[in-house]
């Protein structure tokens, strides 16, 4: 819902909000420049001498007004001529043109009409009430998604458009916030809805009939410091009727241009000094650093506005059309989706289909929408849950099960859960049973026993689509055609092969850069932008589904490349094993935000074994500013898989790898990773006292014994490999 | 260009209630290229003895504004329904403002003057730019106003 709040005035009034925003920054310069530009009068001269000193340079003055600048300007006629100057007021005399700046006259129409008068003011308006909606949506968003108000500034992980737009956000939203909501204000009262009208008090009936005092001799004058002052009209020659009309930060008043006597006054109003207060807060006119703050805060608009469309563009192609989407509350199915890369929204997008043409209205959104009261006619709710890691929620599922384990009572509804994985991962849908199990906690009635998918089986998902339409009654076919993202065709240049002694063949693969189109090299799309540790996906010939793989190599290096091992029977390995230089793979480009160094200086831990070094030695590749690496490096023999044997002596001599820890499990005294991570425990629990963050890649029983020998090193610090996890200073990529 | 015999007719003093009393006055007021934003213009009558006697017209919208036109709304005290239907938009730099409103003959060669107050938002305020006797002979002989306005005429 505040999604939605966020995303839709963000896209529609995307130009108008540039515009804005634009010329807003352009606008916020020019308070400070008059400011810096403007004579500045002594702070002890008062009104009278001023009027004293211009009046007698210029005897025909009608009228000086100051600017919240301090700048003064004088209006006069010389023998039925008009003239106007601004006024250096320590002499009276004029000191610089008194034309107004076109510039910014221009900049101003802009900004508030787009010069097409009321039509204008309210398009504009409107971007201001957007740029308000965005900024409040906005906040909501950043404190939801970082846990709360005092996480405000918490590191951010994810893709660069992401991390951008939300970098700059919790800076700007401040000056956005009061930027639109004084533009608002302005708007109402340039349109009279506001009762800030001035209230100038009634004009005198009666005056003395005489004229010519002395300006020394209007005491309210001598009573004014310049600084107070907005504007002095001075009375019409040859008519005794009139008077002289005194403007203060205070009020206005009529003073009897005979005597010099005050003849009346009028206070501003509370509604003119609040509506005085926000012209000045938005302006800056008064205000000048403010109005700079204000500008620099608005020139993140733009960044955002292109941040943010590439956000909701990834979003957009990684999750399919789902046609006819009914509204929750009228849905007799609803159909919720936990996915973390959106391959779980294709099957739910086929089911979604053949339970609309079997005619059902149905519901489809993500699990983390979950909201029960609203389904007022469902009379299923069937969920689709992937799993992330080691059995945690999806991105799309994000909170689910909480709100579900606070519910007083589950849903009158029947629930069925159909979890997708990959029977490989001890985790295999361990999330799907996970809701599975708390919906039983809850009593909720069960339309059907839990099942899974394995692999994006279409098989599994059509075998599982019966059996629902037994349960609904009807004949259900589910023909799913898995989702990929677009591929292209890669081209290996170089291969190296490793391991064929020890029964471990394998091979690093190095593939040449695709040509960039220029809206992939714009959105940093597909192999546009990569690093070591992101992901490739390979599809196999004779398989839809993709085998992924950890990249060695980032986009700056030139090349894009893998270290892969043959598994015995392994479709996509096998393919791989035996691809010669000039022989060509489908892939896609998987960014993995999960699994990067982060920026800084703090020395870094890498642990891999076998295939498991690719990322790393990327990682080593790119270390061109000499982040202290520690690398600890298990393979079975140094004569048969010492992967990047050749660069690791350079990369050293380079100060790439401060330093390599090498272990061998098929050497006369087998050691295991994890053996030398112990051997090393002081200086390990050392650096990773100081800040050191871990990175760890390779087979899943590796990973889970250098964990277990994490544990033990860290355990007289007081720290375990869960707490660095929360902290994001112990990351794994693991398969 | 404007013709407004029945507005007129309804909303101001200055129209008596025989149309055949009446006669069409054309008012064309011309502004300088005073490198501005659009004027606003009161248009508006005073007597013999300089009393306010009724508004013909008002370029500009926005009633907020209206007491930059210092003498009108001196003479008026603000009151908007004294130009309720003779109001139009504000009249841009260098652009020209022609109205045709049915006058009563009264209003001519009885020491009726006509008086034209400007405004600028962030110029200064220019009451009694214009300030014409109404007489027959006057009519079509063009007035240079003091600021904004270049020429004003009356044609009958």
């Amino acid at each position: 819902m505040i999604r939605a709040l966020h995303r839709w005035p963000g896209l529609l009034a995307l130009a108008i909000v540039m515009v804005l925003a634009l010329s807003g920054a352009a606008l916020s310069v020019f308070p400070a420049a008059e400011r810096i530009a403007a004579l500045q009068a002594g702070g002890s001269l008062t009104v009278d001498i001023l009027a004293a000193r211009i009046q007698s340079q210029y005897p025909g003055v009608e009228q000086i007004r100051r600017s919240p600048s301090g700048r003064i300007m004088a209006y006069w006629f010389d023998q039925g001529t008009p003239g106007a100057a601004v006024i250096d007021p320590a002499t009276g005399q004029g000191a610089a043109s008194a034309d107004p700046n076109q510039t910014e006259r221009w900049l101003t129409n802009l900004h508030r009409s787009l010069f097409l008068d009321d039509g204008g003011r309210i398009a504009m308006a409107a971007g201001a009430a957007a740029m308000l909606i965005l900024s409040l949506s906005g906040v909501a968003l950043v404190t939801r998604r970082a846990g709360g108000w005092r996480h405000w500034f918490a590191p951010l992980r994810g893709p660069l458009a992401g991390r951008l737009h939300v970098e700059i956000a919790r800076i700007a939203v401040l000056g956005l916030v009061l930027s639109s909501a004084t533009a608002l204000w302005m708007t109402a009262s340039t349109f009279d809805l506001l009762p800030d009208g001035g209230a100038p008090p009634a004009f005198p009936a009666e005056v003395s009939g005489e004229t010519g005092v002395a300006l020394g001799r209007l005491a309210m004058l001598g009573d004014t410091p310049v600084a107070e002052l907005r504007e002095l009209s001075f009375p019409y020659p040859d008519d005794a009727t009139d008077v002289f009309t005194l403007k203060t930060d205070r009020g206005t008043g009529y003073l009897d241009q005979g005597t010099g006597a005050l003849l009346s006054w009028a206070d501003l109003t509370g509604w003119e000094r609040v509506s005085e207060t926000i012209y000045m807060l938005h302006t800056g006119q008064g205000a000048a650093p403010l109005g700079l703050v204000l500008g620099i805060m608005a020139l993140g608009v733009p960044a955002m506005g292109v941040t943010g469309v590439m956000i909701w563009l990834a979003g957009w192609r990684g999750r399919p059309r789902i046609r006819d989407n009914q509204p929750a509350s009228r849905a007799d199915t609803i159909l919720l989706v936990g996915s973390e890369g959106g391959s779980t929204w294709g099957f739910a997008a086929t089911l979604h289909a053949a339970l609309t043409e079997a005619g059902h209205s149905v519901h489809a959104a993500p699990m983390s929408a979950f909201a029960p009261q609203r389904y007022a006619h469902a009379d299923r709710i069937i969920v689709l849950a992937a799993t992330y890691g080691d059995g945690d929620a999806p991105t799309s599922a994000k909170g689910f099960v909480e709100r579900m384990e606070a519910l007083d009572a589950a849903p009158d509804i029947p629930l069925a859960v159909l979890g997708f994985g990959d029977r490989s991962f001890p985790a295999y849908c361990a999330f799907a049973r996970t809701v599975s199990d708390a919906a039983k906690a809850k009593d909720w009635p069960e339309l059907m026993a839990l099942e899974t998918v394995d692999r994006q089986s279409p098989q599994d998902f059509e075998r599982w689509g019966r059996a629902l339409g037994q349960a609904l009654g009807i004949d259900l076919e589910l023909a799913h055609q898995p989702v990929l993202p677009a591929t292209e065709r890669l081209t290996l240049v170089s291969r190296r092969d490793y391991g064929a002694d020890v029964q471990a063949p394998s091979a690093i693969l190095r593939f040449a850069l695709p040509r960039r189109t220029l809206w992939q090299r714009l959105t940093g799309a597909s192999f546009a932008r990569f690093n070591a540790g992101d992901l490739i996906g390979i599809v196999p010939d004779g398989s839809p589904v993709p085998r992924l793989y950890s990249l060695a190599s980032a986009r700056r290096d030139g090349f894009i490349e893998i270290v892969v091992k043959k598994h015995p029977g392994g479709l996509s390995s096998g393919q791989l094993a035996a691809l010669e230089p000039g022989g060509t793979v489908s892939a896609f480009l998987r960014r993995n935000p999960g699994f990067q160094p982060g920026r800084g200086r703090t020395p870094l831990i890498l642990i891999g074994a076998g295939t498991g070094i690719g990322p790393l030695a990327g990682l080593i590749r790119g270390n061109a500013r000499r982040r202290p690496i520690h690398l600890f490096f298990g393979m079975r023999h140094p004569d048969s898989d010492f992967f990047y044997d050749e660069e690791m002596p350079v990369w050293q001599d380079a100060g790439r790898i401060a330093r390599l820890v090498t272990a061998a499990s098929r050497e006369r005294q087998p050691r295991y990773v994890q053996d030398v991570l112990r051997n090393d425990a002081p200086e390990v629990a050392r650096l990773i006292r100081d800040g050191a963050r871990v990175m760890v890649c390779g087979g899943r029983d590796m990973a889970a014994g250098v964990a277990d020998a994490m544990a033990e090193i860290l355990a007289p610090a007081g720290l375990t490999p869960a707490t660095l996890k929360a902290e994001g200073r112990y990351v794994e990529d693991v398969y | 260009m404007k013709s407004l015999l029945a507005t007129l007719a309804l909303t101001t003093a200055l129209t008596l209630p025989g149309l055949a009393m009446a006669r069409p006055v054309t008012l064309t007021t011309t502004l300088n290229n005073y490198g501005g934003d659009g004027a606003y213009l009161a248009f508006y009558v005073t007597d013999a003895s300089g009393v306010y006697a009724g508004s013909l017209w008002m370029a500009g919208e926005k009633s907020k504004y209206y007491e930059h036109l210092t003498d009108w709304y001196r003479a008026t005290a603000g009151d908007t329904s004294q130009v309720n239907g003779i109001t139009g938009a504000s009249v841009g730099a260098g652009r020209e403002l022609e109205i045709t409103l049915d006058l009563a003959d009264a209003l001519f060669d009885a020491g009726y003057t006509l008086h034209i107050d400007a405004a600028v938002e962030d110029m200064r305020d220019s009451p009694g730019e214009v300030a014409v006797p109404l007489t027959t002979d006057g009519a079509g002989a063009p007035v240079k106003g003091r600021r904004y306005i270049a020429n004003f005429t009356y044609d009958m």
